[in-house]
């Protein structure tokens, strides 16, 4: 089922918690809302599935508008952080739930109830288990119980908020590898909420990037991450260091150094935020052209070194990532002379305030390690 | 440095996240899918109304209006009566001596209880709860039974000339009784909220028990602490079928306020009897104001679960 | 008794906090003077009488009929209160209306109002010229001075008992639960039956509990109302307060027994079935 998603806005009292949403999602696809808290995905989610009604806008199911259809004839599959089991019944009751509360003909005979029970229980690998209660049961076994119950109602899409964020770390990783498998196997379309982009990486075939009730980007997993649009994508999907930079024409003065511009990044002339993950920050000969800068640690984390060095002019702090294999990662000290160069970056004009370069569209006060990272950029 | 967006992760992964929606809302129209249709929610809340105005306001109402009757003139003089005004004596004197006994056992039990670990513990929250579900009538009679004249003690009572039935002392013991674990439920579940943390904290600070319990625990509890109080209170002074086994109804003298609207409700002096009774619901009242005063004001250092 | 204070004496607690001995000594005492001695004094006495002295009294119809008037009436005002209680906590929980907050404090009222103010109040509203009563006499509905204006007392005295222990439920209650069956198809109705009712069941069968015991006891707002007609409308407390003006010591202890095992194996028994009810479904009320 494809669903189309058209200029959304949602507010709760004052607060504005979609602004304008529109996004297309085709049949069959994984798709991860990544953002910070307060961003709007769970919203979204939530308006999707019916349970929150938008002010405005409009959600489609194969092109028809769900707006006059409640929440339950929607047939959404809606898979709850906490999972929201009913404690009272048992696994297979709860399974059985969505096609039990049918009425007249098109409440299935208790045998076929059964069969696609016990089908469903196989499928999320739970055999054996349907007489146990919630209680009875680890985080992992009641996940994956309340995606059964989901499934059951042969949902048009399946909704999941956050969907790991209650099980620890390596239960985690299993069950991610697990529901993508579920999800080529039985091929629904499902949407996840996360708030963790290496689960949404991992996992999404497209990512939807969400800050504070606006979608900053849609993308594939190595679009988001290798083309961030945004600042605030390039800094939420993973490690950044934002220095001050300005173009003149072909150059691009970083640090009191020229560098020059690929041919095919024309920007506007200007003071800019030059956005450089730590892995692509080249050292370079001291001949070649970069940025001087003095080593202040060295931290080696398995096959990663990571540098923190004091760029020359400004003093500014950047982070630099190299594999232990790389020769210039070599017997690093701190005190060293090292010469780093962009190797691929992002230029976003500058923005009027530093505290909000990193982020231009987050409220300080909403999230204040935000703030704290635009000083250290 | 560089911050990654795992580091800083803004919310705990239990956190539901804020861009869930603001806590529950009572009737929050806007959530269609767990909101009942409006002609629903208005039957179901008319039928509540109502049902709590015939059986608990209607009752209230009428003691004062039945009180009033005759006119405030006649209420006073029912007021002013003699026996009337000895039997509230009484009961002021009954409620004097139990609650702050009943005070003393309820912080005694709370901390005890909440503050400690020992075997038993469970029985001996159980016990101070038995005048819950003991008949007020079988409270009475257990007294009966010790200090009557074929009770137990009874004899020896007698000879060394104690008046304890039928006598003040009886009916401030039957009083103790029926209200003794109204301080110590209040207390109970507020401390075991609070834990043992601010009074480890004080005592390693060099403060004494004494003083722990002072400035550290009791300004904690202070508020259900009065609310206990109060509502002992009102239940002390409003005692009926305990007091009644025990007091032996002499006029003028063993009769309490309920005991006293007993007689005069039996002798037909209808808006006498209201009148006493107007003074014990008007006590109610006030206990009740005072509660849910304390509740709005202080709603968080109030026992979240209580029950009586 | 002993084994509580055994038990506190030979397992001195591991606490820094002061106080653990005179606070348990002095709890122990009070208790064992007010309530264990005097009980016990009860039980001595049943034991006297023996089963077959405990049966002679009992057996009597009119001892028989009170016991059935404070029990069965007492299980029907439960039952009035487990129906109207739920709905009530449910109205203050989930909806708004005027005069909430004054609502919800008179809830309170039967723990605040003594028990004598409210059987005289109850009565004379309820009698043939009572305001409720008034309307009540023409359709041949009598309520004072009957069985019925037992039950109505004894709801009376039973609703906050009901109300108290589910309200507090159902404000915990998961919205995502009710949620989660909305998106599975359920109507509210099947919602409301099928996932609230089961989540407050044991918080309704304490309420029920309490309510019950407390109406079975109950003597001062129900005497006024009841008429103590003898074989009708008498209820077992006043039964023990005639034989005790009788002297009859031996016949009140009877009664009393009687009630006292009735009450508290009632009570064991729903002890034990929430207790149940928690193992199977965790921590879950």
């Amino acid at each position: 089922m494809d669903i189309q998603i058209r200029e959304i806005h949602k507010g709760f009292g004052n607060f504005p918690a979609l602004r304008g949403v529109n996004l297309d999602i085709h049949s069959g696809e994984l798709i991860a809302l990544l953002g910070p808290s307060g961003s709007g995905k769970t919203t979204l989610l939530r308006t999707i599935a019916g349970l929150e009604l938008p002010d405005a806008g409009q959600i489609l199911f194969g092109g028809t508008d769900t707006a006059p259809l409640p929440v339950r004839e929607r047939r959404v599959g809606f898979v709850f952080q906490h999972y929201a089991l009913f404690k009272h019944k048992t696994v297979q009751d709860n399974v059985a739930f969505g096609l039990r509360v049918r009425k007249g003909p098109d409440r299935p005979s208790e045998s076929v109830i059964r069969q696609r029970v016990l089908e469903l229980l196989d499928l999320v690998q739970l055999s054996g288990l349907e007489k146990r209660y919630p209680a009875q049961l680890s985080g992992g076994q009641r996940q994956r119980v309340a995606l059964a119950r989901a499934l059951a109602i042969e949902p048009r899409v399946l909704l999941l908020d956050e969907p790991f964020g209650a099980l620890d770390a390596k239960v985690r990783k299993d069950l991610r590898r697990w529901l993508r498998e579920l999800h080529d196997k039985t091929g629904y379309t499902t949407i996840f909420v996360t708030h963790d982009q290496e689960e949404a990486l991992e996992l999404a075939d497209r990512v939807v990037v969400m800050n504070r009730g606006r979608i900053e980007q849609v993308g594939t997993t190595s679009e988001v991450y290798e083309q961030p649009a945004t600042p605030f994508v390039f800094d939420f999907l993973g490690s950044v260091n934002v220095l001050a930079g300005e173009v003149q024409g072909r150059h691009l003065r970083i640090d009191g150094t020229e560098l020059t511009l690929d041919t095919d990044r024309e920007h506007p002339a200007g003071a800019v935020d030059v956005y450089v993950r730590p892995h692509d920050l080249r050292l370079v000969e001291d001949s070649s052209p970069g940025l001087g800068a003095a080593v202040r640690s060295v931290q080696r984390t398995g096959a990663v070194v990571r540098l923190t060095a004091e760029l020359d002019h400004s003093g500014e702090t950047v982070e630099v990532e190299l594999s232990h294999l790389d020769p210039f990662a070599l017997n690093r000290r701190g005190g060293d002379r090292i010469r780093v160069l962009p190797a691929v970056y992002g230029l976003f004009p500058r923005a009027p305030h530093a505290a909000l370069r990193t982020l231009p569209d987050v409220d300080p006060k909403s999230v204040p390690e935000h703030r704290e990272r635009g000083r250290l950029g | 440095m560089a911050a990654s967006a795992n580091e800083v992760r803004p919310t705990p992964p239990t956190d539901a996240g804020s861009s869930a929606p603001p806590p529950f809302e009572p009737l929050m129209q806007r959530n269609a899918a767990i909101t009942e249709p409006g002609w629903v929610r208005w039957t179901l809340t008319g039928v509540a109304v109502v049902f709590l105005s015939l059986f608990l306001l209607l009752p209230l109402v009428s003691v004062f209006t039945e009180a009033l009757r005759n006119g405030v003139g006649a209420y006073l003089s029912a007021i002013a009566e003699p026996d009337t005004l000895s039997s509230i004596r009484l009961t002021l004197i009954a409620a004097a001596i139990a609650v702050p006994l009943n005070l003393l056992l309820g912080v005694s039990a709370a901390w005890a209880i909440t503050k400690f670990e020992f075997r038993g513990k469970s029985v001996l929250i159980s016990l101070i709860d038995l005048p819950f579900s003991v008949s007020p009538v079988v409270s009475g009679l257990i007294y009966v039974l010790i200090f009557g004249r074929q009770g137990y003690l009874g004899p020896w009572v007698a000879d060394h000339d104690i008046k304890i039935l039928f006598a003040v002392p009886g009916i401030v013991l039957a009083t103790i009784f029926v209200t003794f674990p109204f301080i110590a439920r209040e207390l109970i579940p507020l401390m075991q909220e609070q834990g043992t943390e601010s009074e480890q904290a004080a005592l390693s600070l060099g403060a004494s028990g004494w003083q722990t319990f002072w400035h550290v625990t009791l300004p904690n509890i202070k508020w259900g602490l009065l609310y206990g109080v109060l509502l002992c209170n009102a239940r002390a002074m409003g005692e009926f079928g305990a007091v009644s086994v025990v007091s032996g109804h002499i006029r003028g003298q063993t009769n309490t306020m309920p005991l006293q609207i007993e007689i005069l409700y039996n002798e037909y002096s209808f808006s006498a009897a209201f009148a006493v009774a107007s003074l014990l619901a008007g006590l109610a009242l006030v206990t009740l104001g005072v509660k849910s005063l304390l509740e709005w004001r202080y709603g968080d250092e109030l026992a979240a679960s209580r029950r009586h | 008794m002993t084994t509580v204070s055994k038990a506190g004496r030979r397992k001195p607690p591991r606490s820094v906090i002061p106080g653990f001995g005179i606070t348990l000594g002095f709890t122990l005492a009070y208790l064992s003077l007010i309530v264990l001695i005097p009980l016990a004094g009860v039980f001595f006495k049943s034991a006297g009488l023996g089963w077959e002295g405990i049966w002679h009294v009992v057996s009597s119809p009119r001892v028989l009929a009170a016991l059935k008037l404070s029990f069965g009436a007492a299980l029907i005002a439960a039952l009035i209160n487990a129906v109207f209680g739920p709905l009530v906590a449910w109205v203050f929980v989930r909806y708004r209306f005027p005069g909430k907050r004054f609502f919800d404090a008179v809830i309170d009222l039967p723990f605040a109002l003594p028990t004598a103010v409210a059987g005289i109040a109850l009565t004379a509203l309820y009698s043939a010229n009572g305001w409720v009563g008034q309307f009540l006499e023409p359709l041949g509905i009598k309520v004072a001075f009957t069985p019925v204006g037992v039950i109505v007392a004894m709801t009376f005295i039973g609703l906050p008992f009901v109300v108290r222990t589910v309200q507090p439920v159902l404000e915990e209650a998961e919205k995502e639960l009710e949620e989660a069956a909305a998106t599975l198809g359920a109507s509210r109705w099947q919602t409301i039956s099928q996932v609230i009712l089961p989540t407050v069941l044991p918080a309704l069968l304490t309420g029920f509990a309490l309510a019950f015991a407390r109406a079975v006891g109950e003597y001062g707002s129900v005497i006024f109302i009841a008429g103590n007609l003898p074989m009708v409308s008498e209820i077992a407390p006043l039964l023990i307060i005639i034989k005790l003006e009788e002297f009859d010591y031996a016949g009140a202890t009877a009664i009393a027994a009687t009630m006292l095992v009735l009450s508290f194996s009632l009570l064991l028994m729903i002890n034990g079935l929430q207790a149940w009810a928690r193992r199977r479904h965790g921590h879950g009320r």
